[in-house]
């Protein structure tokens, strides 16, 4: 019969017993009635027993059945010692439990293709760009529309491109202005659906006739994501209007199930056509987009990437054109020469994956030197183990059983460890993993992963659980299957060799402690060092609120008084201290920087920052004067008047200004050469000097920053610092009191300042956290390994120490005994442990902040905290070994 | 069965044989038969019977079922399958040929 039924016979074996019993009862009633008697056939037959078991060999699958038994030997086994039973468990538990999180992550942010058809042949274009802050070569992948128009004019029908925008946060509304939500967007080509070979879950999806008049197609199509949290899947969602800025959007259809943009770590809400960006359609300065390329089928990639590099070159060339003079050469070519490269793109593109690749790789790395901590453990565990079933193995060995047995036999129980712990470390991974997840971004732009539980992350457990058992397990296994009966049950042939496993086994723990606490201080200290860094102006008790008028260009452009107006109403809220405001709050991750001419200094290659700001900012910031004065009301930056005549304007200059530009010297009344928007030069005198202060980065160091009149603006951030110590409680009130003070002002956001200032080190305290906790769970996995060995060593000596002792040996020297083949490991493993530990340090440089591994504190901190958790897991065995009474020592054997 | 005991292979050949013959029969009624027809020559060891009828039955050449006889007991009867119908003339041939050079042997030596 069938593999089936060999199996099945496996599990119902007392019923096969059953049958063939019946079996053989019938024969022996055939041979009755057939007139010979019972005891002659019964003879005649032979033991029913024995045929039975050759039956039974043949109608079930043997191997299955041995294991089987084992299962229940192992069961029963681990059972015996709860406490052994349940320390492996929770410590692999653990273990796997974090390394199944960290690859639920890896897996989410780096690896899962977009759910798409034909994933793989989908690129996107990149392009190194110089980054003049940090002066390194960096890959960068934005373009403007005009761009993409060249590029799908370059590759002609050897490529499907589209225009995919950035994934932005939108406030719109289903009602009134004062039902804003938010929800995320994108700009897509028309072709994007059909490219991608989506189908509509309801509705239509876009084609190209969408995607033709800038501003003439106000249609948007939602994901099933979106759908179904916002709608409850109402096929009615289907011709509902939102609106968006001022554009009223009809919602056409429903993208597929499980789309959710090309952004993986952000779920796109709805998409709408690219060329509803009307502004930026032809507009070549504007990157706000990546291109996609989906080549077509046969059309070899270098075939795509020289056109498509030609067409950079030369429509940079072009732009170049209209750079304003003195550009240095250099920079141009470097401009214009941009290696252009396709990247596979079937896990998506984001900046989440950029930004996190390597933090996840790394504290993938540190979760797997804890499970090898953790198997180390088990491994121990099991070897002490094992010393006290000696003798039962050597009785197995005496009545037969063969060496592959005794593994399979331990192999069994080890597995039987590792399935428990793997499934509890499921659950740990199950929890840990969203928790992660919502470590990574601000709390008001959650990092949103699709984190399912599938065959992807089931499959990872259960190799995992292979691997790990066969890492703990196998040593173990094979040392005790190895028994010679006749040594084992004299008493042993090499009583030290398993002394060597053991102690090689704690030096390794001792190590990968060493090194996960290292890359643990080096996390932490630059998290302290980076958010401790001065920054220049108050944080606490501000407020930033994100502000704009109604209506789009140069129409929703309000004058300055009408800004004031709103200050002033705000500063008459009782807890309201300070009211400016700026163009965007500092630390925000806007930015603008333009080049200067300062007499008597020759181009830069890096330039200064500019920020818009209204009178008073400088004291809401508490960013101090050093010489001359504030801005005004009413005063304006340098610009253009109607009669194309440059008209000065007023600025405001920081110390590293001052430094680079006017050797350090106080720089009111000097003044300098700035670009226009339609690159003019314009004149700047300088009436104030004021603080450094930081600006958009907390790691850079604090750029010359230029303060301009914040005069006439469509968009800009009050700045609120109050009196309660809870800034955001006030939100609410002051949104609202905008809108009542000019009803076509509207505020789209609020943060608190500390909120912002602390986005800046959201990877560095992610990594800091989670590396210290997987120190901490290191620490103690190795120290309980410590123990257990101590504690064994000592039991297993507990004759010779009576014997020592009777001698009259001195406490001292029997610590000396039991601890010093310890002492010798715990120096062994630190030393590996350090060497690793700088050598790593290099693949980690890029994520740290002011710290170096030679710093002798953050060396000197690992080993203290190793040795005094050693010297604390030694302690009771030691202080048990020196109490051994030989009294009873000696009588107990 | 790469390499049959002679001994073995033959019960299992006498199974084969008798079972595409008869009706469905219990190794009891198998065994008596085997006894008939060799003319009381061939005695099975009725302890061989069993494991070598469970043996074909995994092979997949025979099948059994249990009937429930007049007095309520149980009884399992056997028969040949199709993949049994076409083994027997594969052992057939293995054993003319053994038997065949067997005779050859005590012929000429």
């Amino acid at each position: 019969m069938s593999l089936l039924s060999r199996i099945r016979n496996v599990f119902r074996k007392d019923a096969l017993h059953g049958e063939i019993d019946e079996e053989l009862a019938d024969h022996l009633d055939e041979a009755v009635r057939a007139g010979r008697s019972r005891e002659e056939a019964e003879r005649a037959l032979g033991s029913t027993l024995r045929h039975r078991e050759v039956s039974t060999d043949i109608k079930l699958w043997t191997w299955l059945d041995s294991v089987r038994a084992d299962v229940i030997f192992g069961v029963r086994q681990l059972r015996r010692r709860p406490t052994v039973t349940a320390a492996a468990i929770l410590s692999l538990a653990l273990a796997i439990g974090a390394v199944t999180a960290a690859f639920r992550l890896t897996d989410a942010v780096l690896l899962r293709p977009l759910p798409v058809a034909n994933p793989q042949s989908l690129f996107v274009i990149a392009y190194t760009h110089f980054d003049e802050i940090n002066g390194k070569t960096e890959e960068a992948d934005s373009f403007s529309y005009p761009q993409f128009r060249d590029f799908r004019e370059a590759v002609k029908d050897r490529a499907d491109l589209m225009v995919v925008s950035y994934t932005s946060r939108n406030d719109i509304t289903y009602g009134s202005d004062e039902e804003m939500e938010r929800a995320y967007r994108q700009y897509v080509s028309g072709t994007h659906f059909a490219t991608f070979g989506l189908r509509p879950a309801a509705g239509r999806l876009f084609t190209d006739a969408d995607d033709q008049k800038p501003g003439g197609h106000p249609v948007a199509v939602i994901s099933y994501d979106y759908w179904t949290r916002r709608f409850g899947r109402d096929p009615k969602a289907i011709g509902r209007t939102f609106r968006a800025g001022t554009v009223a959007y009809e919602i056409v259809g429903v993208s597929e199930y499980g789309y959710t943009g090309t952004e993986t770590g952000t779920m796109t809400d709805f998409f709408i056509p690219a060329m509803q960006n009307a502004d930026a359609i032809n507009n070549p300065g504007w990157q706000w987009m990546r291109i996609w390329v989906r080549p077509k089928p046969e059309v070899p990639q270098s075939q795509i990437q020289q056109p498509l590099q030609a067409s950079l070159s030369a429509h940079r060339r072009e732009r170049t054109k209209l750079w304003p003079a003195g550009a240095p050469k250099s920079r141009i070519d470097q401009f214009v020469n941009a290696g252009l490269t396709l990247n596979s793109a079937a896990a998506g593109a984001s900046g989440t994956q950029k930004n996190y690749r390597q933090p996840l790789l790394i504290l993938g790395a540190v979760v797997l030197l804890v499970l090898l901590i953790a198997c180390a453990n088990v491994a121990n565990l099991l070897t002490a183990q094992t010393a006290a079933r000696e003798k039962e193995m050597a009785l197995r060995v005496s009545i037969g059983a063969g060496r592959a047995r005794l593994v399979q036999l331990m192999l069994v129980e080890c597995l039987l460890l590792a399935m428990t712990a793997t499934a509890l470390g499921a659950l740990f991974a199950w929890w840990s993993a969203p928790f992660v997840v919502g470590m990574i971004n601000p709390p008001d732009n959650p990092v949103r992963l699709y984190l399912p539980a599938d065959w992807r992350v089931l499959g990872f457990a259960a190799c995992v659980a292979l691997g790990v058992t066969i890492l703990f397990g196998l040593g173990p296994a094979l040392r005790a299957s190895g028994v010679k009966p006749a040594t084992a049950l004299k008493g042993g042939e090499d009583p030290h060799s398993r002394h060597r496993l053991m102690n090689g086994l704690i030096a390794a723990q001792v190590a990968f402690c060493f090194l996960v606490h290292f890359l643990a201080g080096l996390f932490v200290a630059t998290f302290q060092r980076l958010s401790t860094q001065p920054t220049g102006f108050a944080v606490e008790r501000t407020l930033a609120l994100w502000t704009g008028v109604k209506g789009a260009g140069d129409a929703a452009k309000r004058p300055q008084n009408a800004w004031l107006d709103i200050a002033e109403r705000m500063r008459a809220t009782p807890g309201v201290e300070k009211v400016s405001f700026a163009s965007w709050p500092l630390m925000s991750g806007n930015g603008w920087s333009s080049e200067v001419r300062v007499p008597g200094r020759a181009q830069d290659t890096v330039s200064p920052y500019f920020l818009g700001i209204s009178p008073g900012w400088l004291e809401t910031m508490r960013i101090d004067l050093l010489a001359g004065r504030d801005f005004r009301p009413g005063e304006k930056q340098a610009a253009i008047d109607e009669k194309k005549q440059p008209v000065e304007g007023v600025v405001i200059v920081n110390e590293a200004f001052a430094r680079k530009y006017f050797n350090g010297e106080n720089p009111v009344g000097k003044s300098f050469e700035s670009f226009s928007r339609d690159n003019t030069l314009v004149r700047n005198p300088i009436i104030g000097y004021v603080r450094d202060a930081r600006y958009r980065n907390m790691r850079e160091p604090i750029r010359p920053t230029v303060y301009v009149p914040l005069d006439k603006t469509s968009t800009a951030s009050f700045i609120v610092r109050t009196t309660a110590a809870e800034p955001a409680s006030m939100a609410q009130s002051l949104r609202r009191l905008v809108s009542e003070v000019h009803p076509e002002f509207r505020v789209s956001n609020v943060q608190t300042q500390a909120e912002l200032v602390r986005n800046h080190t959201i990877k560095e305290r992610l990594l800091a956290t989670l590396s210290l906790f997987f120190a901490i769970v290191a620490l103690i996995l190795a120290a309980v390994g410590l123990y257990g060995v101590l504690n064994h060593a000592v039991l297993q000596r507990r004759r010779e120490l009576g014997i020592r002792m009777a001698l009259g040996a001195r406490t001292s020297h029997i610590a000396r005994q039991v601890g010093g083949d310890m002492f010798l490991m715990l120096i062994l493993g630190s030393a590996v442990g350090l060497g690793a530990g700088l050598a790593s340090e290099r693949f980690v440089a890029t994520l740290l902040y002011g710290v170096r591994g030679t710093d002798m504190r953050l060396l000197a901190t690992p080993l203290l905290t190793l040795f005094t958790a050693a010297f604390l897991a030694a302690l009771p065995p030691i202080i048990g070994a020196s109490k051994t009474d030989p009294s009873v020592a000696l009588r107990s054997e | 069965m790469a390499k049959p005991d002679t001994l073995q292979g033959s019960l299992d050949l006498l199974i084969l044989k008798i079972l595409s013959r008869r009706a469905p029969l219990h190794g009891y009624a198998l065994m008596t038969a085997i006894i008939e027809i060799s003319g009381d020559v061939l005695r099975v060891e009725e302890g061989s019977l069993y494991p070598a009828l469970h043996r074909l039955e995994e092979e997949g050449w025979i099948a059994a079922e249990w009937v429930t006889k007049e007095n309520g007991r149980r009884s399992r009867i056997y028969q040949l399958t199709a993949a049994g119908r076409k083994r027997l003339p594969v052992a057939e041939e293995r054993w003319t040929a053994v038997s065949a050079a067997i005779h050859q042997v005590l012929k000429m030596a």
